[in-house]
């Protein structure tokens, strides 16, 4: 949780120093989530993410200056310099994105989890989207879909109270959503997104039910993001006394307090941690910054496999 | 199919589903999915049989959710499967748009070359049946605008039987294009037909007065009115582009460096179809061989009607073809 806050808040730094552009989304006080559910979850397991995800990939081990090259633009970045910070991908982790379309990823993700049942692999896969992607048809035709086929797949739903600028309340008529997922027929829970432990343990027993063959489950994590929507974002819709009560859930700040009430040497840890985190993410900005960009010439590459390399057909 | 060395006579939709039946035999990876293509049979019968060989697994109903089950051909082509993906018609694949152009044709690039997605989607096009502007559409251009898919309009027996097994070689996506006149067309099909070169446009019948130039379901039109000019002197060459995407200029050019004219039809609405992009290409390549302006016959830009006359008068048809070759030779 400490690598994903300090290294978006590195983030912040590099965007106002014009060093990373373009939309950067950060997930500042939703670390839990993604610490949680990746600690549920086996290599061999997949990941679909969205568009806020530096903290699904770094949870899910994608190395640091993989990630900060990319957001970079630079050939070292975990896509090539052709994603930045909204399209992060690591095949051989299974991380599968970065989708930047809301709800978007639902549906391949449903796929993912198809492909292993079709072959018999005993594998999981995860797909994170917030509560503005329920309000998609595609949340529900994957729904309807991953539990009339018993796909395999952990349907995570961070509902951090806002789709962009926009309430719960003002874009579902209906606001429990772990209620209305359950309507498909799957096990639903709404967890505290601002509890690691607690998400871990939701997490764990939705996969152990999962890898059981009982079919697709649903975790509403109730969360909350610290920053605006992106950086261009000037937050005008969110009560100042709202932020500052959910800053006092901070998940970071929670599980702290609670090892320090169990006598644990926390704080001397924590500091050695904080250490080591700093000199990853000044290596990641190191890197970064000396890493090459990608040639001009090579700007179709990518376009279709057939002819890697070169210039694509039209 | 038949014994080697003799041919067999067949129609476009068993031809396709042949392809169809010698993929899934050939590799266990390959399933089909869509809406009615296992207990119906296909909602133009080219699946049927296929459920009773190949089981429910393989050969996959869905609920009417276009977005979700082409996403779900995407994620599992992701996973290392060949799914080939049934949609009932273009007009209905607008709703797995987002699919298809953001996640199946832009993942390889945004994950700078990591995720190839070998899907093959196929759906019906065009009008002649009189099922009225929903039904009846043909957006290939849409597709053919897309950097990172192939796009395929099968015109003949052959290319619906062959096209499938280097769709599903190519590790990217690719769209097909079956027009619904073409599903009952039928003839005689070489057992062992060479494989379809997917990159190439084929020349159907050679001529020197005229390039006739189309694809997908205008072909046979293009056959008759071939034969019309023939009888009034004009020896027409027809060309099938096949491919609409990577566009094969090439043979197009090649073409109209012999005939040094070009009547090019498309049954989609003119502004911005492939007529439009193969038009502009020859202004842009073959101007200093071409003695006549290019001529378009396109389809008319209103929503296709209902009713008979209108529908007919709404589409390419032989006499306005033959027509513009005429003016095209002066």
């Amino acid at each position: 949780m400490l690598r994903i806050r300090r290294f978006e808040e590195r983030c912040v730094e590099l965007y106002s120093a014009s060093k990373i552009r373009g939309f950067v989304h950060l997930y500042i006080g939703e670390e839990a989530v993604a610490v949680g559910v990746n600690a549920a979850l086996s290599p061999e397991d997949a990941v679909v993410s969205t568009y806020r995800e530096h903290g699904h990939a770094l949870a899910r081990g994608l190395p640091p200056e993989a990630i900060m090259a990319e957001m970079y633009g630079r050939t070292t970045g975990c896509s090539g310099g052709r994603g930045g910070s909204m399209h992060l991908f690591d095949v051989s982790r299974r991380f599968y994105g970065g989708s930047a379309i809301v709800a978007g990823g639902l549906p391949p993700a449903a796929g993912l989890a198809l492909a292993d049942r079709l072959r018999g692999l005993p594998r999981v896969t995860c797909c994170f989207f917030g509560d503005g992607a329920f309000a998609e048809g595609e949340f529900h035709e994957t729904a309807n879909l991953a539990a009339l086929w018993d796909l395999p797949l952990l349907l995570v739903c961070e509902n951090n109270l806002y789709a962009m600028g926009t309430a719960l309340a003002r874009e579902h008529a209906q606001t429990d959503l772990a209620m209305r997922a359950a309507s498909y027929g799957m096990p639903a829970w709404a967890v505290d997104g601002m509890d690691v432990e607690a998400v871990a343990q939701a997490a764990r027993r939705a996969v152990e039910g999962i890898r059981a063959g009982t079919g697709p489950h649903f975790l509403e994590l109730r969360t909350y993001r610290f920053r605006a929507h992106s950086m261009y974002d000037p937050d005008r819709y969110r009560d100042k006394a709202e932020i500052e009560r959910w800053k006092s859930r901070d998940p970071i700040g929670r599980l702290t307090e609670r090892m320090r009430d169990d006598g644990e040497p926390v704080d001397e840890e924590l500091a050695r941690i904080e250490r080591r985190i700093a000199d990853e993410i000044d290596h990641a900005v190191d890197a970064a910054e000396r890493a090459p960009e990608e040639p001009v010439e090579d700007l179709l590459r990518h376009v279709t496999s057939a002819r890697a390399g070169e210039v694509n057909r039209q | 199919m038949s014994t080697a060395g003799t041919q067999e006579t067949t129609t476009y939709r068993e031809a396709l589903r042949e392809a169809l039946r010698e993929a899934m035999r050939s590799d266990d990876r390959v399933f089909l999915m869509g809406e009615d293509v296992g207990r119906y049979g296909g909602c133009f019968g080219v699946s049927l049989g296929l459920l009773e060989e190949f089981g429910p697994d393989r050969v996959r109903d869905t609920p009417l959710s276009e977005s979700a089950f082409v996403g779900a051909g995407i994620g599992a082509a992701l996973a290392g499967m060949r799914p080939i993906v049934e949609i009932m018609t273009v007009n209905f694949s607008l709703l797995a748009l987002d699919q298809i152009l953001n996640n199946a044709a832009t993942l390889l690039h945004m994950s700078g070359g990591q995720l190839p997605v070998p899907l093959v989607i196929r759906m019906t096009t065009g009008a002649g049946r009189q099922l009225a502007a929903q039904h009846s559409h043909s957006l290939e251009s849409f597709y053919a605008h897309i950097p990172g898919i192939r796009v395929l309009a099968p015109a003949t027996l052959e290319d619906a039987r062959h096209m499938l097994a280097p769709a599903l070689a190519d590790p990217d996506p690719v769209v097909i294009f079956e027009h619904g006149s073409l599903y009952n067309a039928s003839g005689p099909l070489a057992p062992q037909a060479a494989s379809v070169d997917l990159d190439h446009a084929a020349v159907r019948r050679p001529g020197d007065a005229v390039s006739l130039i189309t694809y997908g379901g205008s072909l046979p039109k293009m056959f008759a009115a071939a034969d019309e000019l023939a009888a009034d002197g004009v020896d027409a060459e027809v060309v099938d582009l096949r491919t609409l995407r990577p566009l094969d200029a090439g043979t197009v050019a090649a073409s109209v460096a012999r005939t040094h004219r070009a009547v090019v039809v498309d049954e989609a609405w003119r502004t911005g179809s492939v007529a439009a992009e193969l038009s502009a290409r020859l202004a842009e390549e073959s101007f200093y061989e071409l003695d006549a302006p290019v001529e378009r016959v396109c389809g008319a830009e209103v929503p296709i009607p209902y009713a008979r006359r209108l529908e007919e008068a709404a589409l390419p048809q032989t006499a306005g073809i033959v027509a513009a070759a005429h003016r095209a030779v002066g």
